[in-house]
C-alpha cells in the first residue's frame, strides 16, 4: 500500500459499505484501535535542529528507522524527543521522503555522505525519485570508479605465490612492476618504430641507377630491408606467443583487439613467405603488404591517449553515427541540385551526380580543391549554400565528441555500459519488489492464520501449511504488523468475504498449488461450480506442463457436512499416473496415493481423516444434511472430500 | 542587349534551371513556416490552477458528525492527495487503486466517485467527501443502508434494477484481480446477483425500492452486524 494514501484508509474502509450487502457472509472483526490517540506531533532532534512532525507521517514506511520500533531506541526521556546525531541537512531529504513519498538527492551533498545516511536510516537508494536519480547513478559511478582506481594503484605490490605465468602477465600489463618488463617494453617499442619507419622508407626513391630511373630504396636494398621485416617480425612473433601463452584466459585474449591487431601485423608476412612461389597472386601479395602499417596501432599499448582516442570513438558512436548520416543527406541533395543546375552549362565537369558528391564534399569540407567549380549562376548560388550549410552541419556533433574526449581522458573510465543495464534491471526489480510486498504481505498474514474471523459459529481451522522455503517470510511475520497494515489486510479479507473468493499468490496461481484451506461454505452453488471447474483446470493443467519438482497432492475439498470437520488421510508414494479419473477423487484411506500425486521424493501432507466415508461413484444427492444446493452441476462425487493441499 | 537582358535570358534558358528556380522558391516557404512559426509551448503549460477552498471548520463540524481534530486529519489527507482542493475522478482512481493493487479498481472507484459526488459537477470537493463519510462511519444503520442504497442505484430512479446490479457486483469481482482462489467464472457474478434479488425483491417485480431492501437487511443477522462493522473505522 503507497505510504502517500495511508491517510486515505479511513475512506477506503467505509466505501467497503458497498459489499456489506451483497456479501453472503459474515465479515471478519475489525482490528482494534487499541491506542486512540488521535495524531500527535514528535519531534525530531537531529544534531540540535528540531524537525516535528506528525506520527503518522513517519509511519507511512513502516520498514525504516523512524518508521518503525526502531526510533524508540533514541528517544529522549528527558526532553521528550527522538534525538539523532547525524547530520541535519541530509536529513531534511529524508524527512521530505516521508512527507511527500519522493526521495530527493541534493545535488550539492558528497555521495558517500549521503549513502550513509540513507544506510543509517533504512532507506534503499532504489527509491529516489526520477528526477534525481541520473545525477545520483552519475555521481555513484564516478565515486566507485575512482576507489576502484586508487584500490588498482594498491595492488601493484607483489603479492606472494605468484605463478611464473601471472608474473609474465603482469609484467606484461604493467611494465612498471618489474626492470625486466620494462626493458621488455622499450623493447618492443623499438622495434614497431622500426618497423613502421621502414616501411615508410621502403618507398623513398633513393639514388639512381644508370637507367636514369629512379627506384624506391626498398627494391635497391632488398635483402636488407628483408632482414630487417624479418627481425621485426620474429620479435613480434615471439612477443604475441609469449602473451598468448601469459593469458589467463586465453580465448578472451584472443578475441581482444589488440591481439588481432598483432595478428594482422605480423600475418602478411607470412602469407608473403608461403606465397612467394604463386605468381598469380603476387598482386594480392603487394596488397597484404598494405596490411603492415597497422603495426602502427601496436603503440596503443604504449600510449594511454590513443587508447583514450580509440574508446572515446567507440563510446561517441552514435553522434558519429548522426554527423555520417547528416553528411550523407546533405550531400546527396547538393550534388543533385548542382548537377541539374551545372547540366546546362558546356563543357561541365558535372557529368553525373556520383561525380558532383566529389565537389559537394569538397566543398562542405571547405576544402575547396578548385578541380570542379560551377560556371553557372544557379550553380553558384546553390554552391555557395553548400559550402555554408557544410560548416555548420560538421560544426554540430564536433563539441559532443570533444567534451567526450576530454572526459574520458580526465576520469580514465573504463566503458561499462553493460554494467549500466544490469543495475537498471536491479534497480527496477527491487523497486517491483517493494512494491508487491503489499499485496503479498496479505498473503502472508492470511496464510499464518493472523486473521481470525468472527463467524465461527461453527468450527473449522486453517492448516499452517507453509510453501519450501518460506521460513523468513514466517520470521517476518513474526514482527507485529502496524495497524495500518491490520487495517488493509480486514479490509481485503472483507472483500474475499463478499465474494466467496480468496487471494492467492501469484506463484501459486500459476503453478496450480493452492492454499489449504478448510472452509465452510453455507450452500453456494457458486463455489461448487467453481471448484468443479478448479479440478478440471488444476488436472489438465498439469498434464499439460511439467511440473517442477515440488510436488503436490491437489485434492479438493468441499465439505457439504457442516457440522462435521473432515479430514483427508494422504500418503503419496511414487509416481502415479496423471489422469486420474473422476472416481479416483474419491478417497479412501487406503487409495490415496493414487490420487493426483506428483511425487518427485518426499511429500509430507496434512493428515486429515475423513470420518464418514462417501459412497462411490455416486451421483445422487449427498447423505448429510444439509444438502448442497441441488441445483448444482452433479459433482462427480458429491459426497467426497476433497482438500487441497500445498506440499512441504 | 543590355547585360541584365542577357543574363535574365540566360537563366531563363534552360528547361532544368527554371524549373529549379521554381523548386528554389517553393522549398524556402516550409523552411520559413518552421522556423518562425513559434511553437506555442506556452498554451500547454498554463495548467488550470483551481483551487478550492471548502468552508469553514466549525461549519462542516455542524454539518457532519466529525469532531473537530478528526476533521483536521482527514482535510490533511485530502489536502496532501489533491492539493488544489477538488478530487477529480482520475485522481480519485487512482488513490483507490493502491488500497487493491491484484485487482482492477477503477470501475468500482467510478461508482464511489458518483455516490460521494451529490452535485454531480465531476469534482469532489471536500465538503461533499466529509458529508459522505459522515453518514457511513457516523451514521446510523438506517443512514447506512440509505447510503448503500443509493450507491447501487447507479441511474438514482429510486429502483435497483437488475442491471445496475450486475453491473456493481462485477465491479466488485473485478476488484479482486486474477490470482484468486476459486477462480472466477463469467457466472459468478450472475449467480451472486440472483442470489440477492432473491433475498431482497419480495414482490418479484425485478426491482427492488428502497423499503424492500431495507426490511431485508435488516431481516438479515449479517448483514446487520457488518453495518456495524462502520462504528469502529475511524
Amino acid at each position: 500500500m503507497a505510504a502517500g494514501v495511508a491517510a486515505w484508509l479511513p475512506f477506503a474502509r467505509a466505501a467497503a459499505i458497498g459489499w456489506m450487502p451483497v456479501a453472503n457472509l459474515p465479515m471478519p472483526v475489525a482490528p482494534t484501535n487499541k491506542n486512540k490517540h488521535q495524531d500527535e506531533l514528535i519531534i525530531l532532534n537531529v544534531s540540535g535542529r528540531r524537525f516535528q512532525t506528525w506520527r503518522n507521517t513517519l509511519d507511512r514506511y513502516p520498514d525504516t528507522l523512524l518508521g518503525s520500533s526502531e526510533k524508540e531506541f533514541f528517544f529522549n526521556e528527558e526532553t521528550r524527543e527522538y534525538f539523532f546525531d547525524r547530520d541535519p541537512d541530509v536529513f531534511r531529504s529524508i524527512l521530505n521522503f516521508y512527507r511527500t513519498g519522493k526521495l530527493h538527492y541534493p545535488r550539492y551533498e558528497c555521495i558517500s555522505a549521503y549513502d550513509e545516511e540513507l544506510a543509517f536510516f533504512g532507506i534503499i537508494p532504489e527509491i529516489i525519485s526520477d528526477c534525481c536519480y541520473e545525477e545520483y547513478k552519475d555521481r555513484k559511478r564516478e565515486n566507485t570508479e575512482r576507489l576502484m582506481d586508487d584500490l588498482e594503484d594498491n595492488k601493484d605490490s607483489k603479492l606472494p605465490n605468484m605463478t611464473f605465468r601471472e608474473t609474465m602477465w603482469r609484467a606484461f600489463e604493467n611494465p612498471h612492476t618489474s626492470t625486466m618488463a620494462l626493458v621488455f617494453y622499450y623493447v618492443t617499442g623499438f622495434f614497431i618504430a622500426i618497423s613502421v619507419i621502414t616501411n615508410v622508407v621502403e618507398t623513398v626513391p633513393c639514388g639512381s641507377t644508370p637507367n636514369q630511373r629512379d627506384i624506391p630504396c626498398g627494391e635497391r636494398y632488398t635483402e636488407a630491408f628483408f632482414c630487417m621485416d624479418t627481425a621485426c617480425v620474429m620479435i613480434f612473433t615471439v612477443e604475441y606467443l609469449m602473451r598468448l601463452f601469459a593469458a589467463p584466459s586465453r580465448y578472451r585474449f584472443m578475441r581482444s583487439v589488440m591481439s588481432i591487431i598483432d595478428v594482422v601485423a605480423i600475418l602478411p608476412y607470412y602469407i608473403g613467405l608461403v606465397m612467394t612461389n604463386n605468381e598469380d597472386v603476387s598482386g594480392a601479395f603487394v596488397t597484404l603488404r598494405v596490411f603492415r602499417v597497422f603495426r602502427i596501432f601496436k603503440f596503443s599499448r604504449h600510449s594511454q591517449g590513443l587508447r583514450i582516442l580509440g574508446y572515446t570513438l567507440k563510446s561517441c558512436a552514435s553522434e558519429l553515427g548522426f554527423l555520417l548520416f547528416s553528411l550523407t543527406m546533405a550531400i546527396i541533395i547538393f550534388a543533385t541540385v548542382m548537377f541539374y543546375a551545372e547540366k546546362g552549362s558546356s563543357s561541365s565537369k558535372f557529368t553525373s551526380i556520383p561525380a558532383s558528391f566529389w565537389y559537394t564534399i569538397v566543398t562542405m569540407t571547405t576544402l575547396g580543391y578548385g578541380d570542379m567549380v560551377p560556371k553557372t549562376i544557379a550553380g553558384k548560388i546553390f554552391g555557395s549554400i553548400c559550402s555554408l550549410s557544410g560548416v555548420l552541419v560538421i560544426a554540430l556533433p564536433v563539441p559532443v565528441i570533444v567534451s567526450n574526449f576530454s572526459r574520458i581522458y580526465h576520469q580514465n573510465q573504463r566503458a561499462d555500459k553493460r554494467r549500466a543495464q544490469k543495475v537498471q534491471k536491479a534497480r527496477l526489480a527491487r523497486m517491483r519488489i517493494s512494491k508487491s510486498g503489499s499485496s503479498t504481505a496479505f498473503l502472508h498474514s492470511k496464510r499464518n492464520g493472523l486473521n481470525q474471523s468472527l463467524e465461527l459459529t461453527l468450527p473449522y481451522y486453517k492448516m499452517k501449511l507453509s510453501p519450501q522455503g518460506s521460513l523468513e517470510e514466517d520470521q517476518q511475520m513474526k514482527k507485529t504488523t502496524s495497524l495500518l497494515e491490520s487495517q488493509h489486510h480486514h479490509l481485503l479479507h472483507c472483500l474475499e468475504k463478499t465474494t466467496n473468493h480468496e487471494f492467492v499468490d501469484e506463484r501459486l496461481y500459476e503453478q496450480g498449488y493452492l492454499q489449504t484451506a478448510l472452509q465452510n461454505f453455507p450452500s453456494r452453488s457458486p463455489s461448487l461450480s467453481s471448484e468443479e471447474g478448479i479440478t478440471g483446470t488444476c488436472c489438465s493443467r498439469r498434464t499439460k506442463k511439467n511440473m517442477q519438482p515440488l510436488s503436490a497432492t491437489h485434492t479438493h475439498s468441499h465439505t457439504h457436512n457442516l457440522q462435521e470437520l473432515s479430514a483427508l488421510h494422504i500418503q503419496c508414494g511414487e509416481q502415479q499416473p496423471l489422469n486420474t479419473s473422476r472416481s479416483s477423487l474419491n478417497l479412501m484411506s487406503d487409495e490415496s496415493g493414487s490420487l493426483n500425486c506428483k511425487s518427485s521424493g518426499l511429500v509430507t501432507t496434512a493428515i486429515i481423516s475423513i470420518p464418514t466415508p462417501p459412497s462411490n461413484n455416486s451421483r445422487a444427492s449427498p447423505d448429510a444434511p444439509p444438502p448442497p444446493n441441488p441445483d448444482a452441476p452433479p459433482l462427480p462425487n458429491p459426497g467426497t472430500d476433497v482438500v487441497k493441499i500445498s506440499a512441504l | 542587349m543590355s547585360r541584365p537582358q542577357e543574363c535574365l535570358k540566360q537563366l531563363m534558358s534552360g528547361d532544368e534551371t527554371s524549373g529549379l528556380y521554381v523548386l528554389m522558391l517553393l522549398s524556402f516557404f516550409p523552411l520559413y513556416y518552421w522556423c518562425f512559426t513559434e511553437e506555442s509551448t506556452e498554451d500547454d503549460f498554463e495548467i488550470s490552477f483551481v483551487c478550492h477552498r471548502p468552508d469553514d471548520l466549525d461549519i462542516l463540524q455542524e454539518e457532519t458528525e466529525f469532531s473537530k481534530k478528526e476533521l483536521q486529519f482527514l482535510y490533511r489527507a485530502f489536502k496532501n492527495e489533491c492539493p488544489s482542493g477538488v478530487v477529480t475522478e482520475d485522481v480519485f482512481k487512482l488513490i483507490y487503486s493502491q488500497f487493491f493493487p491484484q485487482g482492477d479498481s477503477s470501475i468500482y472507484a467510478h461508482y464511489l466517485f458518483e455516490a460521494f459526488d451529490t452535485n454531480r459537477n465531476g469534482c469532489l470537493s471536500f465538503k461533499e467527501f466529509v458529508a459522505g463519510l459522515s453518514l457511513i462511519l457516523r451514521g446510523s444503520i438506517y443512514d447506512r443502508l440509505n447510503w448503500a442504497f443509493h450507491f447501487y442505484d447507479l441511474d438514482k430512479d429510486g429502483f435497483i434494477t437488475r442491471e445496475e446490479m450486475m453491473k456493481i457486483m462485477k465491479s466488485i469481482y473485478v476488484l479482486m484481480g486474477k490470482y484468486v482462489y476459486p477462480s472466477i467464472h463469467n457466472d459468478t457474478p450472475k449467480e451472486h446477483v440472483e442470489n440477492f434479488f432473491q433475498k431482497m425483491d419480495r414482490n418479484r417485480d425485478g426491482v427492488i425500492t428502497i423499503e424492500e431492501f431495507m426490511e431485508s437487511c435488516q431481516k438479515d443477522a449479517n448483514i446487520m452486524r457488518s453495518m456495524r462493522l462502520f462504528d469502529s473505522v475511524f
